[in-house]
C-alpha cells in the first residue's frame, strides 16, 4: 500500500471519529446554537437562573423566558418582547443577542440582586444593554424578575412641523458642455491635529459646512512619510456626522492602527462634500449633558426628538475640548431605542480614561435616521 | 507607303495617350475658408478620380480632366489641414491646403465658476468664454470679448479682454447682495449668458434673547443677517449652548423664516451662548 493511500485513509478515519464524537457528545454552545436546550441548566443559584433567562432571549425563546419570570402578571410575553427589540423599529430591531454576561450584585438566602449584561450584535457593532434583576427563591429555584420598560406614553397630539427640505436638480444630458453644474457644498475643515495613542495614530478634527445648502461629507487622511512616500489612507467611517446642514459642525475622527506619529511626516486631508436632499428636521435636543472624568469617564446626558417625526436610529457624537479649546478626544454611541417625539432617551458615550481628566469641555451632535430615508 | 502611314498614326496617338497620362496636375487653394465654396483646377485629359481627405471628413469625385471642380458651400466644414490625391489608372498626384475657421463667431462656450458663492468676495467669479465658427471650429484669431455681470440691485460690473487662440477669460468681485446675478460674455450681437447664485456671508451680530416660558427658557434669535444685511436663508443651523453648574445642554436648530427659536430648561444661573458655525453670538446669564 502506498503511503499517499495509508494517510487519505487515516485522515478519512480520525474525520469520521471526530463527527461521531461531537454528535454523541456535543459541546453545550454546539447544541445551544443548534436550537436545543444544552445551555440551560437548572436555576438552582440566583445566577443560574439569570443564565439561562439570558440564553432563553438570546436564543429568541421568548415563551420560555417569559415563563420563568416571577413577575409575568405585571406585563405580557408581548410586551416583555418588545422590551427587548424595541416598541418602534430601531437598532435592537435588526440585531441578535451575540452573548450574555452574568454578574451577581448583592444575595440573601431568599433573594438576590444580579446583572445580566445582553451584547448584541448590530448593523453598527456591538452594543450592550445592561439590566439589573432581583432574583427571588421559589421553593428550590430561582426565578427573576423582570425589570419591563413599559411602551413610552405618547399623547396623541398634532405637531405642526413647518419642513424644511432641499432637493437637488444636476444638469441634464442635453445641456452644452459650457452650462455649469450645481456647485458641491463649501466645507472646511475648521481643526484638525494627529494624536499618538497605543493602538496607533488617531486625527482628530472638526468640519464645517460653510455653504447655504445640505453636505453629504466625509474626510480621508493619508499619512505620510518623512521622504513624503504614503503610509496609509484612512477616513472617518462612521465617526462622523455625515449630513451636514448650512453652518453646522461636525467632529471626525480617523484612525490609523499600528502607525507610531514618530514615523509620519505630514498628513494629507481629504474632506469630501457633495449635495445631498435633505431635511432640516427632525431636531434633536441634547439635554442634562454631564461630564464624568473619573473611573469609567463618559458623558452622559438626554436626547429629545423636538420634532413630530419618529427617529428610529440616533448617532451620538462628542467632542471633547481642554481648557485651550483644543479637541482632545472625539467619541461616539449609538442610541438602540427610538426617539419618539418629547420623550427623553438617555445616552452615555465613553472617555479615554487617560483623556478624561484634561477634558474641559465639550459639544456634542447627533446624526439620526427614520426609516424611510435619511434625515 | 501605306504601312509606313499606319504605323506613324499609331506612334502618334501612343505618345499623345502617354503625354495625356502623365501630364495631369491640379491647382488647390492655399486656405479655404470652413464652409466656403472653393474649386480645384485640374490639367490633363481624359478621367481621374479625386479623394480630399481631411479631419473627419472624405469627399471622392469623379472628374474630367483640364476641367475646373466646385465644391458647394459647406462641403467642407471642419478645420485643419487636408489632402488631396488625383488618381488615374496607376498614376497619383497629391497636394495639400488648410481649411482654416471662419472669422465671424456663431458660437460662444462659456464656462462661469462657481454656481453659488458668497457675497463681497473679490475675484471669485472666473468665466471663461472659447469661441467658434458656425462650424464648431475654435477662432484663434484675436477679438475683443466683454464680461457683465449684473447684481439683482442693477449693479453692474464690466471686463473687455482680448481673446487669444479662440478662448479669454477675466474674473469679477462677487457684489453684497445676495440673489442671482447675470454673468455675460459677449462679442458684438453675439453672447451666452450664466446665472450666478450669490448667498449670504457668515452671520454677523447674532443676538438672542430669553423670555421665561412657564419652566422653560423660550430662546429666540433676532432674524440672522451676514455683515452686508443679507438674510441668512432657513435651514442654518444655530447652535444654542445653556452650560449649567456641572451639566450642559445643546441644540442645534435650523433657522425658521429667518429667526431659531428653541425652549431649554430654565435654570439658575445658567450660562446661555448662540452660535452658528464658527461665528459666536451674545452670552446671556440666567438669574431668575
Amino acid at each position: 500500500m502506498k503511503i499517499g493511500h495509508f494517510l487519505a485513509a487515516l485522515l478519512g478515519g480520525i474525520t469520521i471519529a471526530l463527527v461521531a464524537i461531537g454528535t454523541v457528545w456535543p459541546v453545550p454552545s454546539a447544541v445551544a446554537y443548534a436550537g436545543r436546550e444544552g445551555l440551560l441548566r437548572s436555576s438552582s443559584t440566583p445566577e443560574m437562573a439569570i443564565e439561562n433567562l439570558g440564553n432563553e432571549i438570546r436564543l429568541q425563546d421568548w415563551q420560555e423566558a417569559y415563563s420563568s419570570l416571577v413577575n409575568k402578571a405585571q406585563f405580557t410575553q408581548s410586551e416583555f418582547m418588545r422590551d427587548l427589540t424595541g416598541y418602534y423599529p430601531s437598532l435592537l430591531t435588526y440585531s441578535n443577542v451575540d452573548s450574555v454576561e452574568v454578574l451577581p450584585l448583592h444575595a440573601s438566602p431568599n433573594e438576590a440582586d444580579v446583572e445580566l449584561r445582553l451584547h448584541y450584535s448590530t448593523v453598527v457593532g456591538s452594543t450592550t444593554i445592561t439590566r439589573k434583576l432581583r432574583v427571588v427563591k421559589d421553593g428550590d429555584r430561582w426565578k427573576p424578575e423582570w425589570p419591563i420598560t413599559k411602551e413610552p406614553d405618547l399623547p396623541p397630539q398634532v405637531i405642526p412641523v413647518n419642513y424644511l427640505r432641499w432637493d437637488v436638480i444636476y444638469r441634464g444630458q442635453g445641456d452644452d458642455w459650457g452650462m455649469q453644474d450645481v456647485e458641491a457644498p463649501h466645507v472646511r475643515i475648521v481643526d484638525m491635529h494627529p494624536v499618538d495613542r497605543a493602538e496607533g495614530v488617531v486625527i482628530l478634527g472638526e468640519l464645517l459646512n460653510e455653504d447655504v445648502v445640505p453636505a453629504y461629507v466625509s474626510v480621508a487622511a493619508t499619512l505620510l512619510s518623512k521622504n513624503q512616500t504614503p503610509i496609509a489612507t484612512e477616513d472617518s467611517f462612521d465617526k462622523i456626522s455625515h449630513l451636514l446642514l448650512p453652518k453646522q459642525i461636525t467632529p471626525f475622527l480617523i484612525k490609523f492602527p499600528n502607525v507610531a506619529l514618530s514615523d509620519v511626516g505630514s498628513i494629507r486631508m481629504s474632506p469630501l462634500s457633495a449635495l445631498i436632499p435633505a431635511s432640516a428636521d427632525p431636531v434633536i435636543e441634547i439635554a442634562n449633558e454631564e461630564l464624568h472624568p473619573t473611573r469609567g469617564a463618559s458623558l452622559t446626558g438626554q436626547l429629545i426628538n423636538q420634532s413630530g417625526q419618529i427617529v428610529n436610529v440616533a448617532h451620538v457624537l462628542g467632542t471633547f475640548y481642554d481648557s485651550k479649546g483644543q479637541v482632545v478626544w472625539i467619541t461616539d454611541g449609538y442610541i438602540d431605542s427610538a426617539l419618539l417625539p418629547q420623550i427623553p432617551v438617555p445616552f452615555e458615550i465613553h472617555i479615554p480614561e487617560d483623556l478624561a481628566k484634561s477634558v474641559s469641555s465639550q459639544r456634542t451632535v447627533v446624526s439620526t435616521y427614520s426609516f424611510g430615508g435619511p434625515q | 507607303m501605306r504601312c509606313n502611314i499606319t504605323a506613324l498614326l499609331g506612334g502618334f496617338c501612343a505618345v499623345a495617350m502617354l503625354a495625356a497620362t502623365e501630364g495631369s496636375s491640379m491647382s488647390l487653394p492655399k486656405t479655404v475658408e470652413a464652409g466656403d465654396a472653393f474649386s480645384i483646377q485640374s490639367t490633363g485629359s481624359g478621367n481621374a478620380t479625386l479623394l480630399i481627405i481631411g479631419p473627419l471628413q472624405l469627399l471622392k469625385r469623379d472628374v474630367r480632366l483640364g476641367e475646373t471642380v466646385f465644391f458647394a458651400a459647406g462641403s467642407l466644414y471642419n478645420a485643419g489641414r487636408y489632402l488631396a490625391v488625383l488618381t488615374k489608372e496607376s498614376s497619383t498626384e497629391s497636394g495639400t491646403f488648410d481649411v482654416v475657421p471662419s472669422n465671424k463667431p456663431a458660437d460662444l462656450r462659456f464656462l462661469a465658476k462657481p454656481s453659488r458663492l458668497p457675497v463681497s468676495q473679490h475675484d471669485s467669479i472666473t468665466g471663461a468664454v472659447y469661441i467658434f465658427d458656425a462650424y464648431q471650429n475654435l477662432i484663434a484669431a484675436p477679438m475683443k470679448v466683454s464680461f457683465e455681470l449684473s447684481d439683482p440691485s442693477g449693479a453692474e460690473q464690466q471686463r473687455t479682454v482680448m481673446a487669444h487662440d479662440g478662448a479669454a477669460w477675466s474674473a469679477m468681485d462677487s457684489t453684497s447682495h445676495q440673489g442671482i446675478d447675470k454673468f455675460v460674455a459677449r462679442i458684438g450681437d453675439l453672447s451666452s449668458t450664466r446665472v450666478i447664485g450669490q448667498v449670504p456671508g457668515d452671520p454677523c451680530g447674532l443676538k438672542m434673547s430669553a423670555l421665561q416660558s412657564g419652566q422653560n427658557l423660550r430662546l429666540v434669535t433676532e432674524p440672522v443677517r451676514d455683515c452686508s444685511g443679507n438674510a441668512e436663508p432657513d435651514g442654518t443651523i444655530v447652535t444654542f449652548t445653556e452650560s449649567y453648574d456641572g451639566g450642559q445642554s445643546t441644540v442645534d436648530v435650523p433657522l425658521k423664516r429667518g429667526i431659531a427659536e428653541v425652549q431649554m430648561a430654565a435654570i439658575k444661573g445658567a450660562a446661555i451662548s448662540v452660535a452658528s458655525g464658527v461665528v459666536m453670538g451674545n452670552l446671556i446669564r440666567w438669574e431668575k
